[in-house]
Parts: structure tokens; sequence; C-alpha cells
């Protein structure tokens, strides 16, 4: 009883001992962890990381946790990748391949929820927090406190979804789990809630981010920089953090019904007891369709600002951009039905909801069109950012074209849940959400690290990434077009077997592009000193984060700046230039009040965390203790008093001196 | 010396100024998550809520007489937190603390109502497990319930930080975001009163 009470279904024999591939993962996790705490305690850096980083509110620092979440997660999901590529090229006809179907359909399901969840969705932040504030003359985001919980939230899902690699299993219903499969009489292990309770401990903490930077953008803007004088990045954010707002909470809902269901026997999505089932498909895609979006458009704001910095010239049509975001993100809300045009809607509303679809073509079509016409005439520098840019055009313009092809509800009958689905998702997801976000890292990289990475690794990268992209995925529209649907564990048909060989290969093409960015990274870090940035603007710049020190002192600003016009920086550069002067060397420096660092956001994500795994394994008392845990340090920290300082004038004065004589 | 203390002295309230008409928008923005959270969970309650389902009808176990009593407590501590605020603003601490003390009690008599609403109709066989016209009910006033219940425990911490914090901007904020949101859960307790009640039990 109290053993049930306290440990609730976790017993010693979920830990999968009989599974080799799982041993192997498990032990080269422990190696790992206690390299990294043997590292640490060598080198007596315990308090300089709990100090300068898990207690840290500073956004640009929050920006780099969340890189580091994204890329190793990136790896966790991409082995998932080449496992499935190389179990879907071996298990045909009489060769069942080496991963059983349970183990299978985990891989796919964990490999849709890390990529979007823990990869895309993190790295969407760490763009934000690295750029945002610095492009909008900020010394901070709104609510820097609030930002470092949403990040260790974030964090704390990640690590559920970890834990389930080696404390029982994770889902095998698809990155969506709809019931009924995910109801307890199909799913009564534990791979479900644990779906559930990773994504709802990261869904709040990117609901709290969102939240953050709408006040952020809105509130906090430079003087002089009205709407319409915003980077199209922070116009792009902006958008993308509404449907934040707007579409997560509708995800916490559907979680937390399908949590009920499975724990306390309730009845929203059961076949029988007038539960509904589309009622789940229906309010998971409401959120899903605008999560699509959430992703896309800060990489189509990182696209405006590397055509514009790399053609060296205004961006086209900046108007028509703003109401081009601003349509897309209306339109996202009405389109989701078109994710299950054959669930039986009936014939007007599948013709609704495909011409709203379509609708969003012209919006995106403008964006292209503009970039184009950026170019157009420009000086433009080739440049990593922008050798990613133009992979993105070609490849986003197939992905776009197979997409309204998809918009057709008679052609979606067709290829509905085939291969042409997936290998159309990816073609917009990696091409148009990852290629982007890779060259806003590029891009910004300098700005965060104050080193530029190194160019002709990143060319090689490059090559590797988008040449991997085709030929991995090229295979699967046709193989879509054949029939052949998606998460199939084995075929008995060997005339589909080459098609996977060659995507195989493909999903490897990219393993080296993966590979080489991992070098790229150890050998820019090894450089560092020749590739430092010392000017600030590295990539003569238009937007005010180009115009401080790279990496941007602690307080952004020494003086915050006012802005009259677009890409003020620029201009001033264009004006200082004839007077043969960049930077004014004597400057009047006052106190700047900033906000002191807190363990509490961490402290709190932690107890979160706690919280979804006492819930995942129906630990009562602990989940009790951890709850209260959650709640008493919420309260202990309103208490506080010792929430800010100032940083003397003569320190801004100093910092920004030696900024400037690193120019001269 | 004197001058430059009274310019950092009004840079500092500029601060405050700012920082406060943001903290406040932020908590709109929380507000407007939380609509929505209750907009999915009220279309959950008309999709379940078919008269053709088979099984027992919630209309049967609703007491409308119950309902009407908890209404008012609820609409009545929205007032007695207004004069809490306006207490406060008036620097008038420890009548800010009764009128706090009244809201709580108010507030938990609610809370106290529903829950044996709750299990009264629950014992008399309509349980959340019973069909997904119990299981949306029950979640989807217990979810205002909730709210009602952290509300609580917030007007506690207020009650006891209101002395030891005193009446400072800081303080006066966090009266506005408890205003914003207890007055947010009244509006939220309308629609169930119109929606659960007044169409489901008539």
């Amino acid at each position: 009883m109290l053993q049930n009470l306290f440990f609730g279904k976790l017993t010693l024999d979920v830990i999968p001992f009989h599974e080799p591939i799982l041993i192997g993962v498990m032990a080269f996790m422990a190696i790992g962890a206690i390299a990294v705490i043997a590292a640490l305690t060598y080198y007596k850096q315990w308090t300089y990381l709990w100090n300068e980083w898990i207690c840290t509110i500073d956004h640009k620092k929050i920006g780099i946790m969340y890189l580091i979440l994204s890329f190793v997660m990136l790896f966790r999901g991409f082995s998932d990748a080449i496992m499935m590529r190389l179990q879907q090229a071996m298990a045909a006809g009489s060769n069942a391949g080496y991963l059983p179907p349970e183990h299978f359909d985990q891989i796919f399901t964990a490999h849709g929820v890390i990529m979007i969840f823990f990869v895309a969705m993190p790295f969407m932040f760490a763009l934000l927090n690295m750029v945002v504030p610095l492009q909008i003359g900020c010394r901070d985001v709104a609510y820097p406190y609030l930002n470092s919980l949403s990040f260790w939230l974030t964090f704390a899902g990640a690590m559920l979804c970890n834990i389930s690699l080696v404390v029982g299993n994770f889902a095998r219903t698809g990155w969506l789990s709809y019931p009924p499969l995910a109801e307890l009489y199909y799913s009564p292990d534990v791979g479900v809630d644990y779906y559930i309770w990773s994504l709802q401990v990261a869904g709040v903490g990117t609901l709290l981010a969102g939240i953050n930077f709408i006040a952020t953008i809105i509130k906090m803007r430079c003087k002089g920089m009205t709407l319409m004088k915003m980077p199209i990045f922070v116009w792009s954010a902006l958008c993308a953090m509404i449907l934040v707002a707007l579409a997560f909470p509708i995800l916490t809902v559907t979680l937390a019904l399908l949590a009920f269901d499975r724990m306390f026997d309730m009845h929203f999505f059961s076949e029988f007891a007038g539960g509904n089932v589309m009622l789940y498909v229906n309010l998971i895609w409401a959120w899903g369709h605008p999560e699509v979006y959430i992703l896309i458009l800060p990489a189509f704001g990182v696209f405006s600002e590397v055509v514009a910095t790399f053609s060296q010239k205004k961006l086209f049509g900046y108007t028509t951009m703003v109401w081009a975001i601003g349509i897309i993100t209306f339109l996202s809300f009405i389109v989701w039905l078109h994710h299950f045009f054959t669930m039986g809607a009936g014939a007007n509303v599948n013709a609704f909801f495909g011409i709203t679809t379509m609708i969003i073509a012209i919006p995106t079509g403008v964006k292209v069109f503009n970039w184009l016409f950026t170019m157009y005439k420009g000086r433009i520098i080739l440049s990593t950012p922008m050798l990613w840019v133009t992979a993105f055009f070609t490849t986003f313009a197939i992905g776009g074209m197979t997409g309204v092809l998809t918009a057709v509800p008679p052609i979606d009958f067709q290829v509905h849940n085939s291969l042409f689905l997936i290998a159309h998702f990816h073609n917009v997801i990696i091409g148009g959400v990852l290629f982007g976000y890779f060259a806003g890292l590029i891009y910004w990289f300098p700005k965060s690290f104050g080193f530029q990475l190194n160019e002709k690794l990143g060319i090689y990268a490059f090559i590797f990434w988008v040449v991997g992209f085709y030929i991995a995925f090229m295979p699967l529209y046709i193989l879509g077009l054949n029939g052949f649907m998606r998460r199939v564990n084995h075929y008995s048909e060997v005339a589909y077997q080459p098609y996977f060989i060659v995507a195989a290969f493909g999903a490897l093409l990219i393993g080296i592009g993966i590979i080489l960015q991992v070098i790229q990274l150890f050998v820019s870090i090894k450089n560092r000193h020749a590739l430092r940035d010392k000017t600030g603007d590295l990539w003569n710049g238009r937007t005010l984060e180009w115009s401080v020190s790279s990496p941007a002192p602690m307080y952004n600003f020494a003086v915050l700046p006012t802005v009259h016009e677009i890409d003020q920086f620029w201009a001033d550069k264009q004006r200082h230039l004839s007077e043969g002067h960049v930077h004014p060397k004597e400057m009047h420096y006052e106190p700047i009040h900033m906000p002191r660092n807190t363990p509490a956001g961490f402290i709190i994500a932690m107890f979160a965390g706690a919280v979804g795994f006492a819930l995942i394994w129906q630990m009562l008392i602990p989940g009790i203790l951890a709850f209260i845990g959650m709640i008493a340090t919420v309260i202990i920290r309103t208490f506080s008093k010792d929430i800010d300082y100032y940083i003397d004038a003569e320190t801004v004065k100093k910092t920004e001196l030696a900024y400037l004589r690193g120019i001269v | 010396m004197h001058n430059a203390a009274t310019i950092a002295h009004d840079h500092e309230q500029h601060h405050h100024h700012d920082g406060d008409s943001t903290d406040v928008f932020g908590f709109w923005l929380y507000i407007l998550t939380d609509c929505i959270l209750f907009g999915c969970l009220f279309a959950t309650f008309i999709v379940l809520n078919d008269p053709s389902m088979h099984g027992p009808a919630l209309k049967s176990y609703l007491d409308l007489h119950d309902i009407l009593i908890e209404t008012f407590l609820l609409l009545v501590s929205n007032l007695t937190f207004c004069l809490a605020i306006l207490s406060i603003y008036k620097s008038k601490l420890f009548r800010a603390q009764l009128w706090l003390v009244l809201t709580f009690i108010l507030g938990a008599s609610f809370v106290y109502m529903e829950v044996t609403e709750f299990a009264h109709i629950a014992h008399e066989g309509f349980s959340w497990a019973t069909s997904g016209q119990a299981s949306s009910f029950f979640t989807l006033v217990g979810t205002h319930g909730l709210h009602v219940s952290f509300g609580l425990l917030w007007i506690l911490v207020m009650i006891v930080q209101l002395p030891i914090l005193k009446i400072t901007h800081i303080t006066k904020r966090r009266m506005t975001y408890l205003g914003l949101f207890w007055n947010f859960l009244d509006i939220v307790w309308i629609f169930v009163f119109t929606i659960v009640y007044l169409m489901g039990g008539i």
C-alpha cells in the first residue's frame, strides 16, 4: 500500500534491461553524464554554472541555452530518423528488418515529437531571445524571470521525454496521439502518459514565453520605433507569438482531456458512452496548424533580414511583407480541417477548407517575390546565411506546390497519410523552417558569441544538407504517389525497396552534414581569436543589434537608441561615413537598472518536471510534495525584495570604451 | 548632489510607471489565453452535451437553487474585492485586509458549495465516468472551481503579504492582477451559469 502511494506503477521491471540497443543508449548516456559531472567538478565550474547559467535571466544567455537544448535534441531526433530509414531500407519481402514493430512505432512517435517540440521550438526561441530585444533597442524582455522559467519548463519537458528512453517507454501512437489508440484500453502502458506530460510541461513554458515576447515587442520598443518601423524579424516574431498565445491553450486543454480519459476513466474521446473521437482530432489540429506557422513565420523573418543584409539593399516591399505575415497569421486559424479531409466532414466543408488553404499560397508568394526583388540589382554577397536562403527558395517552392496540390480534397483522398504527405511536410519544415533557422543562426552567431563560424566547413555542411535532403525525400514523393503509406514497419513488395535505399543514403548525407556542423562549431571555437568580430557589425548589417559590441554587453545598450526610420542603423552608417566617424567617442553614461538573477525559475520548472513524472507513474505522495514545492517556490519568490540592482555609470563607460578601442 | 538624487528618483519613478503598464498588459495577455482555455472547454461541453445521447441526462441532476446562491456568493465576493482595492488606494491597510478576508470567506463558501454539489451528483449515480456529457460537465465546472481555489490561495498570500511588504507599487500591482483574475472568473462563471445550468438545466 505504502509502496504504491510512493512509487505508483514504477518498479525496477520498467527499465528495459532486455533490449540491447537501449542498454547501449543507457550506457552511453551514463558515461556522458558522468563525464560532464566529473569535468565540472575537476575544473570547479559548479558555482559558475549555477550563478551564470542556471540562475541567469539574461535573454542572451537564455537564448544560448535554448540553442544547446535544441542541438542536443536534434541528435536524438535525427538518430530516430536514421533508424527508421535503415529499417525501411531493409524490411522488404522476407527480411523483417532489425526493429520490432512496437519499437519502430515508438521511434516514429518520438521523432515527430522531438523534432517539433524540442528541436524546432527551442531553436525558434533561441533566435528570438538572441535577437528580438536587441533589434527593438531594449535591455531585456518584458519579464526576465518568466523568461528563465519558460526555458526551464521546456527543458523539463524535454528531459521527461528523454527519461522515457530508459524508464518505461514512449508513446506508439504517432506524434499527435489520436484516440482511440491513445486511450488506456489500447495503450495501457505509460507511453502516452510520457507524451502527454512532457508536452504539457513544455507547452506551458512555450505559452509563457509567447506572452512574454508579445509584451516585450508591444511595450518595450525603443523611442521612435513605431510598429511599421520594426525590423521584419520582429514582426514575424510578434505574429508567431500571437499564434502561440492563441493556439497553445488549445493544446493544454486537449492533452488535459486525454489525460483525464486515461487517469480518471472519463469519456471525452471514447468511442462509446457519448465520447467523440473527432473532437480530439479537431482540437489537436486547431492547435497543430497554427503551430506550423509559429515555426515558419520567424524563419520568414530571418530570410527578410538575411536577404536585405547580403543584397546590401533595403528590403523590397516592407508594407506588403507585414501584411503578408498578418494575413498568414489570420488564415492559419481557418485551415485546420485540411489535415483530415478524409474523415467525413462532407464535400462543402472540405471545399471551404481546401480554398482557404490554397489562399495561403498568395501571401506566401508575395513574400517570396519580395525577397527576389530585394536581390534584384543588389550587390549580393554569397556568405553561408545567404546560401541557405537560396536553397530555401527552390526547396520551399517545391514544398509549397505539393502543399497546394494536397489542398485539393480529391487529390488529398489519394495521398492522405501516404509518404507523399511525409515528403511534403519535411519539404516545408526542413526546406523552410530549418534552413531558415540555420541561416539565422550563422547570421547572428557572432552577435551571441563574439566570433564567426568557420565559413568553409559551413559551406560543406550546407552542400551535404541540401543534397542529402533531396536524395532523402524525393523518393518518398514517388513512393507516396504509388500508394505507400506512412508509419510502415515492413512491406512485402520488394519493388519499393530501391527507393528506400536511396532515401536512406540521403539521410546518411544529412547525417554527414550534421557532423560537419559539429566539426565547424569545434573548429570555430578553437580559432575563435582569428574569427573574432571586433566591430560588432560583421556583416555590414542594417538593424540595431549590429550597433552594439559582439557579444552584446549585459545591458545591451549603454544609451537606449532612438529611431526615425526603418533600418536606422544603416542610415546612420551612410551619414556618418561621409562625416568620417561611426561611433561617438564622448558620451554621457547613466547607471543602468537591471533585474537580478534568480534560481526560482529553475526550481519551479524542476518541481513541475517532478509533478509530470509523478503523474506519469501515478506516484501520489511524491506528486503532491512536488506540487506543494512548486507553489511554495512561487509564493516565496513573491516575498523577495532583492530583485534588481544598478550597474554604475563608470562600469558602463569602461565597457563601452573597451569596445570602441577594439574597433579602432 | 541633491539634484542628482532627484533625477535618479524621477528616473526610478518613470521606470516603475512604465514597468507597471507593461506588467498589467502581460497579465491581460494571460487572461486572454485563459479565455481560450475556457472557450475550448465550453466547446467540448456543447459538443458532448448531445440530447440524443443515450444514458442519464445531466438535466435531472442539477439543483438550480444552490446554483443561484453560488452565483451570488461569487458576485458579492467581487464587490468585496473591489472594496479591498479601494482601501488599498486610500492606503488603509487593515481595512483592505478585512475586505480580503471577507472575499476569501465568500469565495471559499462558493468552492465548498460546488464540491458538495459535485459529491451529491456523483453519489446519485452521475459521476464523471458515466458518460462524455458527465466528463465535460465536471471538467468545465471543475476547472472554474480550480481557478477560484487558486484565487483563494492568492488572496491568502496577499492578506499575509500586505503587512510585510506594505502598500507599494508592487503590492498595488499584484492587487490589480488579482482583481483582473477575480473579475475574469466571475465573467466565466456567468457563462457557466448560462450555458451549463440555465440552458442545460431548464
